[in-house]
């Protein structure tokens, strides 16, 4: 693996992201000519985000957050898939199986009951430390005597883990007033329409810092997959590197959860097809997964505002309905 | 020059003692068999040679300094190892395998460099290899895995070279080049190397020395005509062999007796 090859795909991708990001802009319930958008982004690019027509009002304040949100919000998700897959040597992980996801639903849905929601970030707050507490949980009840995190431990804790934050949603939601309820509802099944741009920038800073200090790991993680006795072996320092990796991306991972709610499946579906597509070299993987999974995700957006035109679904419904498939052709194949 | 040593060793799973009290030295450039029973401790052995594990009890020292005080990726550069074999759950070409072999020599957020792919180069030629470069290792036999794994040990240029029953899986003129390929690196590079076995008759005739071990202590050390006796094997396998003298490099010969 070459530096130039990563950086030539990567550039290849960043262009097709940024080509669907135009056309999300343009389509949706009212239809914004290529002319204007191209037009808005030329000014705002300089410097200049005076708006002069409804459409334009449309791209700048409704349709632009909610693209860039997305891609952000896919990215991490992709990422956090391609590191949990590789240090659980499992295809099948991601940030859902594992309860960090559902760690930070319980925090923000906490929030919501107790009113947080009036606290700038309160919710965030929250939800970043329901992750953190899963994290925690994750080490005392996986780890062994040595702090030692086994493979198969961790996920089966993870399974547990998710059932009792279910039972935990379940419970919260027989307390809320009906308000509440379809807030909450809407928030479980992913939503990306809420998100400000202080949250956005927020969620893009921790997506950038989160790929930065992870990418520094693609190397052991090349070797982490084939399991710690050879990543010991060939000089990773598996019992420093394993907790890093870890505790990194869950609060990458939650803070996106915090602001976009549960989205299911990206995580699992977008490392496994860039591992077919670019082989996997994690040094590879991690950054057209990211791409690949940005993508992904303003696609799923896009659809959930056109598809049932003038309301909108949930995207973590569109990303449900292809994920829950392929999830299960992903169990029936034979080599992963 | 010795560049391995091992001083009173003790080791443990929990309770259950490994290794008791073992010393023994390794001279650079020397070829070391470890041969015992199974459950003997040769693969522990293997492992606190390269600082996975380390002692309860004395100390292990490689070139001159104490295992515990490696960094993971400073003793990755001095001691490789063969597993006996490794799984895959991701696919990596048989080439990508090898190339992790440089990963002790690289940093964080680096790419191998021209040298670094003609050090791989060398290693898979040498194994023989470079025919299945491009193929998925997953989809390989037992024996081309092993060359495989063998080329990782090469690329990572090591002084030590630990060998846990890496003949094994490999056909007959693949145990031949192998011999021969650790023959002339020991020759060339002054490479040390420690192989586990239970082939006796293979180690009597490659090996300068022999290491018995027999339920975690060392039973014999010595040149083959010393540990590879009658007696010796009748005590630590609890079997009758007859030995006698191999025709071509009068090195003692095992067999056994049924």
């Amino acid at each position: 693996m070459t530096a130039s090859r990563v950086l030539k795909v990567s550039l290849l991708m960043l262009f097709v992201f940024i080509m669907l990001c135009l056309v999300s802009l343009a389509v949706g319930s009212v239809h914004v000519e290529w002319g204007v958008i191209l037009r808005f982004l030329g000014k705002a690019l300089t410097g200049n985000f005076s708006i002069y027509s409804q459409e334009e009002l449309i791209v700048a304040s409704v349709r632009l957050p909610r693209v860039l949100f997305a891609g952000v919000v896919g990215a991490v998700l992709s990422v956090g898939g391609v590191i949990f897959q590789a240090l659980l040597r499992n295809p099948l992980a991601d940030p859902y199986i594992l309860g960090i996801s559902g760690g930070a639903a319980v925090g923000a849905i906490t929030g919501i009951v107790i009113g947080a929601s009036s606290f700038y970030l309160g919710i965030p707050l929250l939800a970043f430390c329901g992750a953190l507490i899963t994290v925690f949980l994750l080490f005392v009840i996986a780890g062994g005597a040595r702090g030692a995190l086994m493979d198969n431990s961790l996920l089966l804790t993870g399974v547990v883990i998710n059932a009792f934050f279910a039972a935990a949603i379940l419970f919260f939601l027989s307390l809320v007033g009906s308000l509440e309820l379809h807030s909450i509802t809407f928030w479980l099944m992913g939503d990306l329409s809420r998100a400000a741009w202080g949250e956005i920038g927020l969620a893009a800073l921790c997506l950038f810092a989160g790929f930065f200090l992870l990418y520094g790991q693609a190397g052991k993680l090349n070797l982490l997959v084939q399991g710690e006795e050879t990543a010991l072996h060939l000089g990773v320092n598996v019992e420093r590197t394993k907790p890093w990796l870890l505790v990194v991306t869950s609060l990458m991972v939650s803070v996106t959860v915090a602001l976009a709610g549960l989205i299911g499946f990206v995580g699992i579906m977008v490392p496994h097809m860039m591992r077919l597509l670019f082989g996997s070299d994690h040094r590879m993987l991690m950054p057209v997964a990211a791409l690949f999974g940005a993508s992904f995700l303003v696609i799923a957006d896009t659809l959930s505002r056109v598809l049932m035109m003038p309301s909108e679904l949930p995207v973590g419904v569109i990303t449900a309905l292809c994920g829950a498939p392929y999830f299960i052709f992903l169990l029936k194949r034979k080599s992963l | 020059m010795q560049i391995v040593s091992a001083q009173d060793v003790n080791f443990s799973y929990g309770e259950n003692t490994v290794i008791r009290g073992v010393s023994f030295s390794v001279g650079r450039s020397e070829i070391t068999a470890i041969i015992g029973p199974n459950g003997s401790g040769k693969t522990t052995l293997l492992k606190l040679i390269n600082g996975t594990l380390l002692p309860e009890k004395g100390e292990v020292g490689v070139a001159g300094k104490n295992t515990a005080r490696y960094t993971r990726r400073e003793i990755a550069k001095k001691v490789s190892i063969v597993p006996q074999e490794t799984s895959l759950i991701f696919p990596y070409y048989a080439e990508e395998i090898v190339l992790m072999g440089r990963f002790p020599h690289l940093g964080n957020y680096r790419f191998e460099n021209k040298n670094d792919y003609s050090i791989v180069h060398e290693a898979m030629e040498r194994t023989d290899t470079l025919s299945f470069a491009r193929r998925r290792f997953n989809e390989l036999s037992a024996g081309e895995r092993q060359r495989v794994l063998i080329a990782r040990a090469l690329a990572q240029e090591p002084e030590v070279l630990l060998l846990d029953e890496s003949t094994a899986f490999l056909d007959l003129k693949h145990q031949l080049r192998f011999l021969r390929l650790l023959k002339k690196l020991k020759a060339e590079k002054q490479l040390t190397i420690v192989f586990v076995t239970h082939d006796i008759n293979l180690a009597a005739q490659h090996a300068d020395k022999i290491i018995l071990l027999y339920s975690g202590k060392i039973y014999a050390i010595g040149n083959p005509a010393e540990v590879i006796s009658a007696r010796n094997m009748k005590e630590v396998y609890e079997v009758d062999v007859l030995v006698d003298v191999g025709l071509q490099n009068r090195s003692p010969r095992i067999t056994l007796l049924t």
